[in-house]
């Protein structure tokens, strides 16, 4: 069934109801490629809700992407992908906070939800060429048919460039991704929204991890992995106890730790053992470093970049950015091991958290990144 | 032109329905309960309406109620009968395959202290006439029990049930045939039911009309009040010419019934043959005892909702088995109560055929939904595969010594 030429592409484009991945549909569509449009359910909404239940907001986006389909007359689905979403996103999601790491849910739901099963299914099943999302990033190309080789790039617009979180791509899903707004600013994609009468056009963006209702991850630990309160001690720099924290779960590196302790200058949470459930806070120059290690590496171009003496240590340069939107800082890259590379930066960063995802920028080509492993072990 | 095989979802308005319906979207568009001219025109329509579905039902002209469809209908029916009932007994015999509008209404009146019974049924769906006699205590004011299944197709043993049924004085039998009446003959004067339950949009009438026939004599209490209409069991204006389509497509689908369900049931089997054994694909349901029209199968390991999507996108429309539950991980509760497990239940797969349904649509259907669903079966292990080894890769350095976990 795949011998059959099609005169146009068939793109498959993942529509949350937001704005960005409305105007992402329609530029597809206007480009002259056939638009296949689909909302993918991800976390559990019931369909049976009743007068006694609340009614669900989850699917009120569905219906927002049902309406845009209609409007820009493509065909609309609902996909399921629950399972996926919770094998690849919602499970580490919760195990890194029970074991004291900062999860990074956008990059598992990139990686392997929309540009792992999501594509696979997009091509395998739907016969699809490519899966466009409302992502702001760009893609280029050198090169044709199997040869070519396909660059990430940052968004044009720097304020919502969004490749931090897409690190995770190889060449084999570039070259079956679009991202139509990589050359596009917010306000330009609203007024296009709002130029085709799109319902989405002004829809508030959403800030939250879209499975964490309210904001508060700790309500998922509670009702998705029974975690419970474990109070347990809060240690200043000098290793002295200051305080009780009510369980180490529920700290993130780089929070700011005010409430119970007074030690006049302000404390963050520096380090988080689990396993002893025990809570390290530091002042705000201890949580800074210029080493820290990456695993589960993973390179754009399938392979680190050459060095500058040709490679020989398999060390080469580049900007290292640790959370979405952080300032990217200069940094030599070294491989340890064959899973583990150290990143030496040329300033401090702040709060390198295990867990984190290091992303790997040269000039604005993304690289590829990894995730912050605790370094004390390889220390000294 | 995509092949529409959704016909239990809802059929096209037949021609002859929409021209019998225009004067009372136009001229006769009097309000029927109006003392005038113009209101005795409506009324007319109205009034021939009923007789036409009575007469078709073998009912008499003010057994039928007429109402927003069949969901209203049945809420009428079992809300009526419950609230009617009450000072009488409190439980309601029902089974565990009905349409929502009947399930999710007991679960409703279950809140205000009724006691519902929903009946097991067997692998093919159909429910034991002798447990819903079991279950028919002094309490019970009702037994609710679908006439054919909207999913799967089968027909149940009403007549069984109605005699059963009988020997207990008091407890009324209301029946959901609104996938039925397509193409099943109902006569009420054999069938032996108190209330009946019937929706135009599934025999080529109009959508927004459906009716309850509600037999002489039996007490119910209105769920709708204002005014007097329908003999005070449902207020509010009359579509009129709602009634006048569903009434004329009733008649039509009546005359033409031995010829159409003749003709659909031949089809429906040459699908199914295509279909059922290909690749493990089973066909779900009862062989016999079941609608002429509707042909259902699990696939084996392939989502439903993907299936239906991948044949939407090749010219088929069909359908998981009930059009109201969207990218739900919720699985039919038909085959679940019918025996089937969860993970194969995912797999459920139903083509519905109509009137207007021709032989080189079957034919042709037939050959891109084995060609999908082989199709869908290759991806599906590809992507398996590409589990597996997207599991063990590891990007780095030197990939041959590297060995992570997914996540």
């Amino acid at each position: 069934m795949t011998g059959l030429a099609r005169a146009k592409a068939r793109v498959l484009v993942a529509m949350s109801g937001g704005v960005d991945s409305s105007v992402a549909a329609a530029l597809v569509q206007s480009a002259g490629d056939e638009a296949i449009g689909v909302w993918m359910r991800l976390s559990d909404v019931s369909d049976s809700h009743s007068e006694f239940e609340r009614s669900c907001c989850s699917l009120d986006a569905a219906e927002d992407a049902r309406r845009v389909a209609s409007q820009l007359d493509i065909p609309f689905y609902i996909l399921n992908l629950e399972r996926e979403f919770d094998e690849g996103v919602v499970q580490p999601f919760m195990r890194a906070y029970l074991e004291g790491r900062t999860p990074s849910p956008c990059v598992d739901c990139n990686t392997l939800v929309k540009f792992g099963a999501l594509l696979g299914r997009a091509r395998q099943a739907y016969e699809c060429d490519a899966v466009a999302t409302g992502h702001y990033a760009r893609i280029d190309s050198q090169g044709e048919g199997g040869g070519a080789r396909y660059r990430l790039l940052r968004a044009l617009d720097p304020a919502k460039d969004q490749s931090y979180f897409l690190y995770g791509l190889g060449q084999e899903e570039l070259a079956h991704v679009r991202f139509p707004l990589g050359e596009l600013s917010k306000p330009q994609v609203r007024d296009a929204a709002r130029a085709m009468g799109l319902v989405t056009a002004d829809k508030r963006d959403s800030q939250e991890i879209c499975f964490v209702p309210r904001g508060n991850y700790r309500d998922v630990l509670r009702e998705r992995a029974g975690w419970a309160s474990d109070p347990g001690p809060l240690l200043d720099v000098d290793g002295r106890q200051v305080g009780e924290h009510f369980g180490a779960a529920g700290y993130t590196v780089g929070q700011r730790q005010g409430t119970g302790v007074a030690l006049g200058e302000p404390r963050y949470v520096w380090q988080i053992d689990a396993g002893a459930n025990v809570i390290k806070l530091g002042r705000r120059q201890d949580l800074e470093t210029q080493r820290f290690e990456v695993e589960e590496v993973h390179f754009v171009a399938g392979t680190p970049p050459p060095g500058p003496s040709s490679g020989a240590t398999g060390a080469f340069q580049a900007e290292v950015q640790i959370r979405h939107r952080g300032r990217p800082a200069q940094a030599t890259v070294r491989p340890l091991s064959p899973i583990r590379w150290a990143i030496e930066t040329a300033e401090p960063v702040w709060a390198a958290a295990p867990g984190q995802a290091a992303v790997l920028y040269r000039g604005g080509v993304v690289v590829g990144g990894g995730r912050i492993v605790r370094s004390e072990d390889s220390e000294g | 032109m995509p092949i529409y095989l959704d016909h239990a979802a809802t059929t096209p308005l037949r021609r002859e329905a929409l021209e019998a319906m225009l004067p009372y979207l136009t001229e006769y568009f009097g309000n029927a309960s109006s003392p005038h001219g113009f209101g005795q025109r409506a009324r007319a329509g109205l009034d021939e309406a009923h007789e036409k579905v009575a007469h078709a039902l073998g009912a008499t002209p003010r057994e039928i109620v007429f109402t927003s469809g069949g969901t209203e209908a049945n809420n009428l029916a079992l809300k009526g009968a419950a609230w009617a009932g009450k000072a009488r007994g409190h439980r309601i015999v029902t089974t565990s395959v009905e349409h929502h509008s009947v399930g999710h209404t007991v679960r409703y009146l279950e809140k205000f202290g009724f006691e519902i019974v929903e009946l097991p049924v067997d692998r093919y769906g159909r429910v034991d006439p002798d447990e819903v006699e079991a279950a028919t205590t002094p309490r019970t004011i009702l037994v609710s029990v679908m006439l054919a299944n909207n999913e799967v197709g089968t027909v149940q043993p009403i007549a069984e049930i109605a005699a059963r049924i009988r020997r207990h004085k008091g407890v009324l039998l209301h029946t959901d045939a609104v996938q039925a009446a397509p193409h099943l003959a109902i006569d009420l004067r054999a069938l032996d039911v108190d209330l009946l339950t019937i929706a135009a949009h599934k025999f080529e009438g109009p959508k927004g009309v459906g009716a309850l026939y509600i037999r002489h004599g039996t007490n119910i209490l209105a769920q709708q009040h204002g005014g007097a209409q329908e003999r005070h069991r449902r207020a509010g204006t009359e579509n009129v010419a709602g009634a006048v389509g569903m009434a004329r497509a009733l008649e039509l689908a009546v005359a033409e019934r031995l010829q159409t369900a003749g003709r659909v049931r031949e089809l429906c089997a040459s699908l199914a043959a295509a279909i059922a054994g290909t690749d493990g694909v089973l066909q779900t349901g009862h062989p016999t005892e079941r609608l002429p029209g509707i042909a259902s199968f699990i696939a084996p390991g392939i989502d439903g909702a993907s299936t239906t999507m991948a044949l939407d996108l090749a010219g088929i429309a069909c359908s998981t088995g009930s059009a109201c539950v969207s990218g739900s991980t919720e699985v039919s509760h038909v085959l679940t109560a019918m025996g089937y497990p969860v993970e194969e239940a995912r797999g459920a797969l139903r083509f519905s055929l109509g009137r207007t349904t021709t032989a080189a649509e079957i034919a042709e259907a037939a050959d891109v939904i084995v060609r999908t669903l082989a199709h869908l079966r290759e991806a599906a292990a590809e992507m398996r595969l590409q589990r597996v080894t997207s599991a063990v890769k590891v990007p780095g350095p030197d990939p041959t010594v590297a060995e992570a976990p997914l996540e």
